[in-house]
């Protein structure tokens, strides 16, 4: 049925593997290329990681899911070299508002202040990124992707992971040492590792149409509840890229979602939405939304990223961006151990970042769940009380939940974090929040930095490495053990940061001209930060002491004793 | 300090208060009742402030405490 786009099909090859009685090994496999599996590629690519890239369909995903992108995926695909597409290709949005019946209750501004190089969201058909994706690790070749080759046996042994792939030529077996489990809320690896998939399903059905149509409603997210064309209901208004436009409309469960998808049934639904205007239809699909997770998403040597590790309602725009900031999370450790730069147990952090940040995730969806499909008589006296006092009642505004937008995730407690309240760091009452945005454990926020005489963003220059930023004054000096930090392994990168142009021995310096990156990262002269290689902050400190960075650049490896350390160093 | 919910006697004229309370709710169907008492609930709970007194008030109200 999708009109404005037509997915590639790319080519199943055999290959080497599948000749008989070979049980090839490859070092990683990534199981699914979605969204999330293609993103986890692609992030070890830039690491030089190569990868086997395993998917049992031959093309990018069909019809339109995931819309929305939010401003810390933009960042991620920056960083793996396809943000610019997002931008160029996507709708750029901050303003939403919120109806009930025929009346504006409320609106929003995502207030975009300026200074950052990606907006709040960008909306666009969950096809596009794939299709760059795939062509990014096509471009950095170390990616081997084998299309229709569905794995359908996991087993973990001790030292490695057993495959069986089926494909049209029948099924090869392989073996590796990690796998990362991307094949989607219906995974096949967690089937085959028998693991339990815990939460609620909420009893609700949506209709989910996407119309092609020339329309002049502004660029903004349009929320209603019991609106007239659809009484007793909530709908959703949404532009994608192409004149698509995404509209939700909210069922009950009662609906037959056979007879809910038949053509006529939806464009009389649509008819009384949009009027006479000229529409055509894209795309329709009936869901039921459900909250679920694993228990821990690592086992052993294998890792569930994306929905094959939690599953939440889309509202509030938390699968996708979620799963990418799962791959940005995991990749650069995965890396790390397998450059021997740091133990295996770096990987149980991914755990212990992960597991919050899914739970955080399923928290908001699930409360704007419930706002949207109260359960009972009681919950819809509440939601409608809030919704109509929200017309007249600032307060009440707040209250109003139809989507609590994707942020990232900060970390808060993360073990490889190095607490502001320690030796080394600020000194600080027990349990005080730190002084200045962001929190060891969160990510840097962006601003516009000049490096050379060129403008540029301060993220852009953080790249994928660790990262030593340190605020200069015009007449502070340099300190002289900074250049050694960059030649050690791994490195760290001395990047200087200072308002105005001054003299930097020779490093890299930006000049933070309007005071923005110095603002948005609590920077004061002297103010040393150290980023991981996912651009999330792992130390601050008031000064500069070259051995305190050391100890926290080894504490983000999960390096925590002197026996680990010599077992890595050598 | 934190403040806690006051549960000592503080209105001047208890029974007028309740007399109006009794009054808009007299001719309500009980879906308009339910929506009239969700309204009190979230503009007193906006008006106190404090979410901790708010859960407080709560807990004794759902027989989870005594007060
Ligand atoms: C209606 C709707 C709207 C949404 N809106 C948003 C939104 O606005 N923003 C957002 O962030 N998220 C949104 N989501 C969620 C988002 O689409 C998912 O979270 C995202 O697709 C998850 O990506 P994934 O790569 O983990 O899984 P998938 O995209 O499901 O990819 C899994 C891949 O694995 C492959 N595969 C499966 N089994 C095997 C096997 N045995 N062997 C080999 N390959 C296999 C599949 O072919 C597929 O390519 C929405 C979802 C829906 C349904």
């Amino acid at each position: 049925m999708p009109k404005t786009y037509e997915n590639p099909r790319f080519d199943y090859r055999r290959c080497a593997d599948q000749q008989p009685g070979a049980v090839a090994h490859h070092p990683v496999v990534v199981v699914g290329a979605g969204l999330v599996g293609l993103t986890a590629a692609v992030d070890l690519a830039t690491r030089g990681v190569p990868c086997l890239l395993l998917d049992d369909d031959d093309t990018v995903s069909f019809g339109s899911r995931a819309i929305c992108f939010s401003k810390r995926s933009l960042e991620i695909a920056d960083r793996l070299g396809v943000g610019g597409r997002f931008l160029e290709k996507g709708i750029t949005w901050n303003r939403g508002k919120v109806f009930l019946k025929d009346r504006e209750v409320y609106a929003f501004d995502l207030l975009p202040e300026p200074g950052h190089a990606y907006p709040a969201f960008v909306n666009l058909q969950q096809y596009y990124p794939e299709e760059w994706l795939v062509e990014r690790a096509r471009e950095l070749g170390l990616t081997e992707i084998r299309w229709k080759n569905r794995v359908t046996e996991v087993v973990q042994e001790d030292a490695r992971v057993r495959l069986t792939v089926e494909t049209p030529d029948g099924p090869y077996a392989i073996t590796c040492d990690w796998l990362l489990a991307c094949d989607g809320a219906r995974s096949q690896v967690r089937r085959c590792l028998g693991l339990e998939f815990k939460g609620q399903v909420f009893k609700d059905r949506f209709l989910i149409a996407d119309v092609i149509m020339k329309a002049d409603f502004p660029t903004e997210r349009w929320f209603w509840f019991d609106p007239p064309f659809h009484p007793g209901q909530s709908v959703l208004l949404h532009r994608q890229a192409d004149d698509v436009w995404r509209i939700d409309f909210q069922l009950g469960w009662d609906a037959d979602p056979e007879a809910e998808k038949q053509p006529e049934r939806v464009l009389s639904r649509l008819k009384a939405m949009l009027g006479e205007r000229d529409f055509e239809l894209e795309w329709v699909s009936v869901y039921t939304f459900q909250c679920r997770r694993l228990d821990r998403f690592r086992h052993g040597r294998i890792l569930f990223l994306g929905d094959s590790a939690h599953q939440v309602s889309p509202f509030g725009a938390r699968g996708g961006n979620g799963g990418m900031q799962d791959a940005d999370n995991l990749c650069w450790k995965l890396a790390a151990v397998l450059e021997g730069t740091a133990p295996e147990t770096l990987l149980d952090s991914y755990d212990d970042e992960r597991v919050p940040a899914a739970d955080d995730n399923i928290l908001n969806s699930t409360r704007s769940t419930d706002f949207i499909t109260p359960k009972n008589a009681a919950s819809r006296a509440f939601r409608d009380a809030v919704l109509e006092l929200s017309g007249q009642q600032a307060f009440a505004r707040r209250l109003v939940n139809s989507g609590r937008l994707s942020l990232p995730w900060g970390n808060a407690g993360s073990p490889l974090s190095t607490p502001c309240d320690e030796p080394g760091g600020v000194a600080l009452p027990p349990g005080a929040p730190c002084p200045g945005a962001p929190c060891p454990g969160a990510p840097c926020p962006d601003a516009p930095v000049e490096r050379d005489g060129r403008p540029d963003w301060l993220l852009r220059q953080l790249g994928d490495g660790f990262v030593l930023l340190l605020a200069l004054a015009p007449d502070t000096p340099l300190p002289a053990s900074l250049a050694a930090l960059a030649r050690e392994v791994p490195a760290i990168r001395p990047l200087l940061i200072a308002p105005a142009p001054r003299d930097a021995g020779g490093l890299p310096l930006l000049v933070d001209g309007q005071g923005l990156a110095a603002a948005r990262c609590g920077l004061v002269p002297g103010t040393a930060l150290l980023f991981r290689p996912d651009q999330h902050l792992a130390a601050r400190w008031p000064a500069f002491d070259a051995a305190a960075v050391r100890a926290a650049r080894d504490r983000a490896l999960g390096i925590v004793s002197d026996q680990e350390r010599k077992a890595v160093a050598s | 300090m934190t403040a806690h919910l006051e549960t000592g006697p503080r209105l001047d004229d208890p029974d007028a208060l309740y007399e109006a309370l009794m009054a808009a709710y007299r001719d309500l169907p009980d879906a308009e009742a339910l929506k009239l008492s969700a309204k009190l609930v979230l503009l007193l709970a906006n008006h106190i402030g404090d979410a901790a007194v708010v859960r407080e008030a709560l807990a004794i109200a759902s027989g989870r405490t005594d007060g």
